[in-house]
């Protein structure tokens, strides 16, 4: 297989992996003002998601570094070409980063609002703005002959791109909430199984018309096979939560994420960023890639490190794979700054 | 204003501003993981307080590094897509690796630490911290040599068919000369920075608020193993960046120049503390100079030869032809900023020798069994924290200042790095907002690092005599 081949797929797989890691992390974060009745009930839930989050944005970050070496073109129009979307996910992502860590750190209700605040919205940024993004890539913006995007920020806001942000937006919201009725336990369990249903509902269709839209626009025998993949992993996944069976639920949601993005990529390739002009050039796989030397020594690393990665990654789920109630959250919080010392 | 002067004002707020936090991570993750170590060795408890409370300070210093590196890493693709276009083949590698070697180590390692208290074994847990140290490192090499890569370029050809810099020796991109000084110097400095955060949290506590003996022994013992790594690692920055110079005068002489506002060839050539001039020095009026010393640093010899400005800009123009980014930069030639370039050099060694002086004094102040009462020591410490701070801010300003009018050095200016697509209003928004939530969060952050340093080390809490199983106690440092 030629090495640009193998690098298309490495990075679909590192978006795949971030897209299914922090698509739950994003639908816990939106989930908060729905799910929680009081304090403890939303520190249990950032806890589930506690010790991983930030791991599950280096995947993003990875992605972001895979590209830059492997398709320095890609990256370059990209990047440049949704320049104020991608200034809204960083700062989504940087007042969200922050609010985990901080929130708990005072013992002072509106502070903690402000906080919510912040991971609300920064959880629902980007799960509908990389909806969006994706969707564009895949119908092709426009291009010019340099490689250089040439449309606006509202280029980027029609219709199907839309429809992509919004099952983004559900599919991470049913995942979400799949994930907090595994983690969980008590009442909050019980809530979360309700809604994870609903959500899930709400997602099968979402997802049915953009990936039909989307096998019928640029839609290739693979993507095809991937979306019915996935359909049938969601529907059962649907299945799951109506019977409370919350490992299957929450594999099911996780399956159905991962075929729906590689789909996508298989209907992308050989592109990878293809223009809508008659005169532009768009990019791919071959005109955008690094050197070959390039490429191997980046197949050497991956091939060397991704599997650690991945055992010590897997591990931490493993030592934190006990539910979380609200016993576990310290009660006066530990670390709330004695009033005599301010 | 178009859009590479506000992009290059982006860089330079963005960069700084994630520095401050870098060199504090780095040095206090590996002096926690000290902590944490001595304690499971002496099993003294107070080594495990102390380990908490730099702890949950180290964690707010921590999540803000984090997300102002993700601005790092999507900007070079938002306002340097040329550049990305230009050496994406050599410098996006280090990136990529720095991804998969350190981010997921530091991150993953950590939220095992914050969470895993009481859940992992003791050794286990204490092997965390120490790996998110590792991986602090990781991660300053690879960025770094992706720096020292711009500064010195090596392990590439030009490629006049496609434009661009192709990697033919990744090894040699790894081990540049340049890399192998820069490297050391920033840990060095990174280890002073977390060091005198220690110094000037602890003397403050000593001073202030140690009530009981314990107490005290325990504020003592974070004054002096802070103020004993200040000291060592201003050694060890100044021995680096010693050798640093001279490498830096052989691949950019022009910068040691404008470092000493030196316009023509002298030696031996002396090196002034203080110079007040015309703004632009290029006359003086009066100065303080140490003779030799510029030689010294420059070729390791008190007599030897240092070029000055105006032979070097003749010998570049010959080499790279007329400058292209005159636009930018001092019209027609090759100076960089020469007033920013001597001010944030002197800056940098001076600020570094006062934070080591100050580190001295205290252990002096704290010999045997010594608590120190003076006001003057007292706001000297709580200050400390902020010297290597702006020395390290002088120390990139320095760095990469000296470097232009290139981007990469000898093959492509600033100016032709710029995204050629963005618009200045996009530019221009994007500096505005992330400013502004930049200050924002300084002043939350600063204002939360203040609480925690007040409020000391907690007492350790009593065994829970109800929970059998460690899973199921209260998180000790759930968010
Ligand atoms: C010498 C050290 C050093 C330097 C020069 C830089 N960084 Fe940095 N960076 C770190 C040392 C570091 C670190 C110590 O590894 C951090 C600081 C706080 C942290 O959490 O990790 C980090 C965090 C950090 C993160 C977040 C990682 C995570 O999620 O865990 C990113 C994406 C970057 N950096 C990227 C950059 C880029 C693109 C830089 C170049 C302009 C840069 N950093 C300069
Ligand atoms: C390794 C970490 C880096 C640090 C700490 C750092 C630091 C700095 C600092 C302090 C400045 C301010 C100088 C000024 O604008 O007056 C600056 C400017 C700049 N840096 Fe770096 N830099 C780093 C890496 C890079 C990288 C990887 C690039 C690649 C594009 C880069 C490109 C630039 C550019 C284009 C400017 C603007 C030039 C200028 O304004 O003079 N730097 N950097
Ligand atoms: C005797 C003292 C020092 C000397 C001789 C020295 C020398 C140097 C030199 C020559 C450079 C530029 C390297 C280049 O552009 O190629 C540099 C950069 C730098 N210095 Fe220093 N330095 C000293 C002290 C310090 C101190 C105390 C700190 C911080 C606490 C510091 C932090 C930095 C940083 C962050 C950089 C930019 C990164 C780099 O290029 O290494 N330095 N130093």
């Amino acid at each position: 297989m030629e090495l640009t081949t193998i690098w298309f797929i490495l990075i679909a797989v590192l978006w795949i992996g971030y897209f299914c890691l922090e698509g739950f992390d994003f639908g816990v974060g939106m989930l908060l003002p729905f799910l929680a009745k009081d304090d403890t009930d939303r520190r249990v839930m950032i806890n589930t998601i506690g010790p991983v989050w930030d791991g599950n944005e280096v995947w993003l970050l990875v992605a972001g570094g895979a590209t830059f070496a492997a398709f320095p073109e890609w990256y370059a129009t990209l990047f440049s070409g949704f320049y104020l979307p991608l200034l809204l996910i960083l700062v989504a992502l940087i007042v969200r980063g922050l609010a985990f860590e901080y929130r708990a750190k005072r013992d002072d209700a509106k502070w903690r609002r402000n906080w919510d605040i912040a991971i609300v919205v920064g959880s629902f940024v980007p799960a509908l703005l990389w909806g969006v993004a994706f969707a564009n890539i895949l119908r092709g913006v426009p291009i010019d002959a340099d490689h250089e995007y040439v449309g606006g920020f509202f280029t980027l806001l029609n219709p199907y791109a839309l429809v992509g942000g919004l099952t983004t937006l559900l599919l991470f919201l049913s995942h979400g909430a799949v994930f907090l009725a595994l983690k969980t336990d008590g009442p909050i369990r019980h809530r979360a199984g309700t809604l994870a249903s609903t959500l899930t509902a709400a997602a099968v269709g979402a997802a049915a018309v953009f990936l039909v839209w989307t096998q019928a626009e640029t839609g290739t025998m693979g993507s095809g096979v991937a979306f019915l993949a996935a359909a049938a992993a969601l529907g059962a996944a649907l299945v799951a939560t109506i019977r409370r069976r919350e490992g299957w639920a929450f594999l099911g949601t996780f399956v159905a994420i991962a075929l729906a993005v590689a789909g996508l990529f298989l209907a992308l390739f050989p592109d990878v960023m293809p223009t809508t002009l008659a005169d532009g050039a768009g990019l791919t796989t071959t005109n955008a890639a690094a050197t070959s030397y390039t490429l191997k020594i980046m197949t050497v690393v991956a091939v060397c490190f991704t599997p650690i990665v991945l055992i010590y990654q897997g591990w931490t789920y493993w030592v934190f794979r006990k539910r979380i109630a609200a016993h576990h959250i310290p009660t006066a919080p530990a670390t709330d700054p004695a009033p005599a010392a301010r | 204003m178009d859009p590479t002067d506000i992009a290059r004002w982006q860089f330079a707020i963005t960069t700084v501003y994630h520095f401050l936090f870098v060199p504090i991570t780095i040095g206090l993750s590996a002096i926690i993981a000290g902590y944490e170590i001595t304690w499971l060795r002496t099993r003294n408890p107070q080594w495990l307080r102390l380990t908490k409370f730099f702890g949950k300070l180290f964690l707010i210093n921590f999540a803000i590094g984090v997300v102002t590196g993700i601005v790092q890493e999507f900007q070079f693709g938002m306002n340097w897509s040329d550049y990305s276009r230009f050496v994406g083949d050599v410098f996006g590698a280090p990136l990529a690796v720095e991804g998969l070697l350190a981010f997921f180590l530091e991150s993953t390692f950590l939220g095992l630490w914050i969470f895993g208290w009481d859940r992992l074994p003791e050794k286990l847990h204490a092997a965390c911290i120490a790996l998110v140290h590792v991986g602090t490192l990781f991660s300053a090499y690879f960025i770094l040599a992706a720096n020292s890569w711009m500064q010195h370029p090596v392990g590439f050809a030009y490629n006049p068919d496609t434009g661009r810099a192709e990697m033919n020796d990744f090894a040699a991109v790894l081990l540049n000369k340049v890399q192998l000084v820069t490297f050391p110097h920033v840990i060095f400095s990174a280890y002073l920075t977390g060091a005198a955060f220690v110094v000037g949290v602890a003397v403050w506590q000593l001073v202030r608020k140690a009530r009981t003996d314990d107490d005290r022994a325990l504020y003592r013992k974070a004054v002096r193993t802070g103020a004993a790594i200040v000291l060592a690692s201003g050694i060890g920055v100044a021995v680096s960046g010693d050798v640093q110079g001279k490498i830096m005068t052989e691949v950019q002489p022009m910068k040691m120049a404008a470092a000493e506002g030196l316009y023509e060839d002298e030696a031996p050539a002396d090196f002034s503390l203080l110079t007040i001039g015309t703004p632009d020095g290029k006359e003086e009026k009066f100065a303080v100079k140490v003779p030799g010393l510029l030689s010294f640093l420059a070729t390791g010899t008190t007599d030897g030869k240092v070029e000055g400005i105006n032979p070097l800009r003749e010998k570049y123009i010959e080499t790279y032809g007329q400058d292209p980014g005159e636009k930018y930069y001092s019209p027609g030639d090759y100076t960089p900023v020469v007033p920013l370039t001597y001010w944030s050099f002197r800056f940098m060694i001076g600020l570094g020798f006062a934070a080591a002086a100050i580190a001295g004094w205290i252990l002096w102040a704290t010999r045997r069994d010594r608590v120190p009462r003076g006001r003057v020591l007292l706001w000297s410490a709580v200050t400390l924290p902020l010297l290597p701070l702006a020395a390290n801010a002088f120390g990139w300003i320095f760095t990469e200042v000296g470097r232009q009018p290139w981007a990469v050095f000898g093959l492509m200016t600033t100016d032709q790095a710029v995204s050629p697509g963005t618009t200045t209003a996009e530019v221009l928004t994007s500096l505005i907002v992330l400013t502004g939530v930049y200050g924002v969060l300084a002043v939350v952050e600063v204002r939360l690092l203040l609480e925690y340093a007040r409020r000391g080390a907690d007492p350790l809490p009593d065994p829970d005599p109800t929970a059998t199983d460690g899973d199921d106690r209260p998180l000790a440092f759930a968010y």
